[in-house]
């Protein structure tokens, strides 16, 4: 037998203090599975179809479980710790889950339109179930007692007067065991054992409220971030943007930093950076450093001329999503035709902290820290710019400042690897607050244009609704590929431009119905601060937006109370069940077609009720905002919320209901304040000013989650959906408090008051 | 050795908070700062009960003494303007943001990070009420509430719910956790 090593390090980062330096940047449970002996003697590969990929077992029992996905902060590591002690009949508090480092876990996509637990929990359940089969089948050999009479608590087999545990049966050391695996990386990835897992109804650790791990050492600033990774012999970088976008540097004076400590330039076509000793003296250096920038043609157009260059571009994709009926031969012959136009501007992720990453390229490997969702795919972006091979490369990922998507995150690895590898040392980069907001990937912005046609009882005949915008991915999810990152760009590798944008999630019934997305080519195709990535819930927001606004518009062209409406057009009975599950908590009263604010036109502050209802992948919410206008400053206060959520099976009640919490205020940020502004030269949001957030004093008085559970459906997931409905609900609460409907967003309160006033 | 330079620190938009300076007519428009450059100087101060004491550029952020010189992991860079808080320390027990606190400035001075506030040991209540409450997703920000939140209760025990926000009002929090935040402090302050 071999012994088991359970966070496996290279001798060589043994020897350089790297391995050391994880123990020590890792949470508590890391650094005692660390302490335990370690020997990489005989090992399995590293592969999906091997269950000790997924599962181990240390000698005192306590369970590893390896996981190909992250946690952003919502508490998937826990849901999936929860999953796994569930399978394998352990208590909760003995299993750890380790993330993100390609070192110990297989690629499961890492953090990926919230399937955390739908896509990421099904192997790591598996895996446990069929190493729980295994431990009871060795039990039953040494108690001599037959399987199916065996039991399992915490750990403990048990034929009722003999008992063994899992670490005397194989604590240390390797199953060794095989798992049938699709073949496929990321996302998809599945793996199943011979083992059937528990059925739902024998569940007794997964709908319970386990707390999270990590909350008490963020609390005491004991835990440690990408940020505050520290290698020994580190340089500290930083990274010099153009004021003009798309302009590259045509020479750089060396001498203008010569006085900082260990200022070095590192230049290579448009990717300029610097390194000095000290983080302060590398801000310096940055500031400092002389630099002549070409003379590019402002690539952009004004701000006030983005809807229009949308509505007239060029299409470079069409894509029709769903279509029924005779769309097209309806609306001719059709009297009674309600159109609208819905627009939507680009927004930053505008993360807590600039991104940040550490990379250490020496003797033809390299170490990349990343805050990255997907480190198994930075590893891959660094070894492809670097020209070294994928097992030269590891990424370990640890908490960023913060992460909904693709941010800077991506592109700040791959410059610290070009850094490191300039210079032979490892390199800690960050980005400064311009460039967490100004050069980060943005989310695309968009106009929606919707139609439908009614009959002469107020009946839907036809519907269209169809979104232009830039593509969701004018670079791709991850960074894999350079081509997809700042770094990749700027040293000249030929763009892969992708092509995405989506359409409304919905049941709606409607007879005759086409929903289409339409994208146009980037204002700059290269290394530009508005090229576009995932930013939660991808392009939910905007079409939901449109679409959820427009129903409205429905209703009450249709002379219906929006609940009514939804419900008498919905066709999903999970759908329907949320609609219902809000109204009902939200106490809401079906109300005559149009506004019914009781105080429209007489005092200064309005009050008002929307709903909205959206789908997303399995996942359905609806959400009711009261809100309340000050029509004198155009404020919008959403001042209570009612949320009903329905993602299938819930693993942990408590981590779900604070998840939903952030997805709202986050929306509701969105929706009320967050527009990227730009100017022909580059992007001009570049601190927390220009960019406004939802401020504290703004938070709602109240978010009241309803959860559904669903037993008898696998889980969805919920780091997104709730965010998408947000926008409308509050749009449609402003129409019933004032009368005025709100097709632009976000809804600021100098454009809230001049939309009141009748200027918009 | 004294050294001064005027620098352009953002082109456009003009804010609020930065100094607006009459620029001669070739300059491009934005915000500029003064520097001066001086020699280092050797500060000594009380970080956490404990003396410590850097050699540094008079000028530099305090954050970065604290982070650089000092090796500590907390608090955190998240703008170096201010606006922000997620640097946020005590200095003498009020709040300070110690990315734009220039560390000269905190000669002889107590200066308490998130991780001097309380231990897990011994907890500040906000911690506590913090932890019980399971207020943080990605946490970056956390400096800022707390330290904030802290002072805030020593001037005012029993703050009301208007005044917790208020009192903590242009503090930033990306994922979106200010309901759990005031729930917190108002457990604190009920505790």
């Amino acid at each position: 037998m071999t012994s088991l090593a359970p966070l496996p390090l290279s001798r060589r980062d043994l020897l350089r203090g790297a391995g050391a330096l994880i123990v020590a940047i890792n949470l508590p449970p890391v650094a005692e599975a660390l302490a335990q002996p370690v020997s990489t003697m005989g090992k399995p590969p590293l592969t999906p179809d091997q269950l000790d990929s997924w599962i181990a077992v240390r000698q005192d029992g306590s369970v590893l479980a390896f996981f190909g996905k992250m946690d952003m902060g919502q508490g998937v590591d826990v849901a999936i710790g929860q999953i796994v002690a569930e399978e394998l009949d352990v208590d909760v508090k003995r299993v750890s889950v380790l993330m993100g480092d390609t070192a110990t876990s297989v690629n499961q996509g890492g953090a990926s339109g919230s399937t955390g637990v739908q896509r990421g929990g099904i192997p790591l359940r598996n895996a446990a179930a069929e190493a729980r089969r295994i431990l009871v089948d060795m039990a039953s050999a040494k108690l001599g007692t037959p399987a199916d009479k065996l039991t399992v608590a915490d750990g403990i087999v048990s034929d009722g007067s003999k008992n063994i545990s899992y670490g005397e049966l194989i604590g240390g050391r390797y199953f060794n065991a095989a798992l049938k695996w699709n073949g496929q990386i990321g996302n998809n990835l599945v793996a199943t054992g011979e083992a059937k897992p528990k059925s739902p109804s024998e569940y007794k650790l997964v709908g319970t409220s386990v707390p999270r791990n990590e909350v008490a050492a963020k609390v005491f600033g004991k835990l440690d971030y990408v940020t505050d990774v520290k290698v020994p012999g580190m340089v500290h970088g930083r990274m010099i943007r153009p004021q003009i976008a798309g302009a590259v540097p045509q020479s750089v004076d060396e001498s203008s930093i010569k006085d900082i400590p260990g200022a070095r330039v590192v230049w290579n076509k448009g990717f300029l950076g610097v390194v000095a000793d000290t983080e302060w003296g590398a801000i310096k250096a940055a500031e400092r450093l002389k630099v002549d920038w070409s003379q590019a043609k402002p690539p952009f157009l004004s701000q006030e001329a983005l809807y229009d260059h949308i509505r007239q571009a060029a299409v470079v994709k069409r894509q029709v999503e769903v279509e029924t009926g005779a769309v097209d031969s309806v609306f001719p012959g059709t009297k009674r035709i309600v159109t609208a136009e819905y627009e939507w501007p680009f927004q930053s992720h505008a993360s807590m902290g600039p991104a940040c990453a550490i990379a250490d390229v020496r003797d033809g490997e390299a170490v990349v820290w990343t805050g990255s969702q997907k480190p198994h795919y930075t590893r891959d972006g660094v070894a492809k710019i670097l020209g070294l091979p994928q097992d030269k490369v590891r990424g370990i990922w640890l908490p960023g400042p913060g992460s909904y998507g693709r941010n800077d995150a991506g592109d700040t690895a791959i410059d610290a690897a070009l850094l490191s590898k300039a210079v032979g040392k490892p390199v800690r980069v960050q980005g400064m607050r311009y460039e967490g907001h100004g050069w980060d990937p943005k989310g695309p912005a968009s106009v929606h244009q919707a139609r439908a046609a009614l009959d002469d009882q107020g009946k839907i005949i036809a519907y269209e609704f169809t979104s232009k915008g830039f593509s969701r991915v004018d670079i791709d999810t991850n960074e894999a590929d350079p081509r997809h990152s700042l770094a990749g760009h700027l040293t000249g590798l030929p763009l892969d431009p992708q092509q995405g944008f989506g359409v409304p999630g919905e049941s709606y019934g409607f007879a005759n119905k086409r929903l289409a997305w339409e994208t146009i080519a980037p204002l700059l195709d290269r290394a530009s601060p508005l090229r576009t990535a995932h930013l939660r819930d991808p392009v939910g927001p905007q079409i939901h937006f449109a679409s959820e606004s427009f129903i409205d518009e429905l209703a009450v062209a249709a002379g219906m109370d929006p609940v009514a409406f939804r419900l008498a057009n919905l066709t999903d009975a999970r759908d329907i069940a949320v609609v219902k599950a809000a109204a009902e908590r939200a106490g809401w009263q079906p109300r005559p077609a149009g506004p019914s604010g009781s105080s429209i036109g007489k005092s200064d502050v309005a009050t008002g009720r929307g709903i909205a209802f959206v789908q997303r992948s399995g996942t359905v919410v609806a959400v009711i905002a009261e809100i309340e206008i000050d029509r004198r400053s155009g404020r919008v206060w959403p001042r209570k919320w009612v949320v009903a959520h329905d993602c299938g099976i819930i693993i942990n009640p408590a981590g779900l209901r604070q998840c939903v919490e952030g997805n709202i205020v986050q929306g509701t940020s969105r929706a009320l304040w967050e527009e990227v502004q730009f100017n022909a030269d580059g992007v001009t949001s570049i601190d927390w000013m220009s960019y406004p957030i939802l401020d504290i004093t703004e938070a709602p008085e109240s978010i009241d989650v309803v959860l559904i559970n669903r037993p008898e459906m696998p889980p969805q997931g919920a780091g997104e959906a709730s965010t998408r409905p947000v926008a409308a609900a509050i749009a449609n609460a402003i129409f019933d408090a004032t009368g005025v409907r709100l097709r632009r967003a976000p809804f600021t309160p100098e454009r809230v008051k001049s939309a009141l006033t009748g200027k918009a | 050795m004294i050294r001064i330079a005027r620098r352009l620190i953002n082109r456009l938009p003009l804010r609020e908070s930065s100094g607006k300076i009459t620029l001669d007519n070739n300059a491009p428009t934005g915000v500029y700062q003064w520097e001066v450059s001086r020699m280092t100087e050797r500060i000594t101060f009380q970080l956490n009960g404990e003396a410590a004491s850097v050699e540094a550029d008079p000028d530099m952020p305090l954050l970065y003494a604290l982070r650089g010189d000092l090796g500590l992991s907390n608090p955190h860079f998240g703008c170096g303007l201010a606006q922000c808080g997620a640097c946020t320390v005590h200095i003498d027990g009020a709040p300070a943001r110690s990315c734009v606190t220039p560390v000269a400035s905190v000669q002889g001075a107590k200066v308490t990070t998130l991780a001097g506030l309380g231990t897990p040991k011994k907890p500040h209540k906000l911690q506590q009420a913090f932890i019980d409450e399971q207020v943080p997703q990605c946490g970056y920000c956390l400096n800022g509430w707390i330290m904030t939140a802290a002072a805030l209760l020593e001037q005012n025990p029993h703050p009301s719910d208007a005044e917790i926000r208020q009192g903590l009002t242009g503090l930033k929090c990306r994922c979106g956790t200010h309901l759990a935040i005031l729930r917190a402090v108002k457990r604190a302050a009920t505790a």
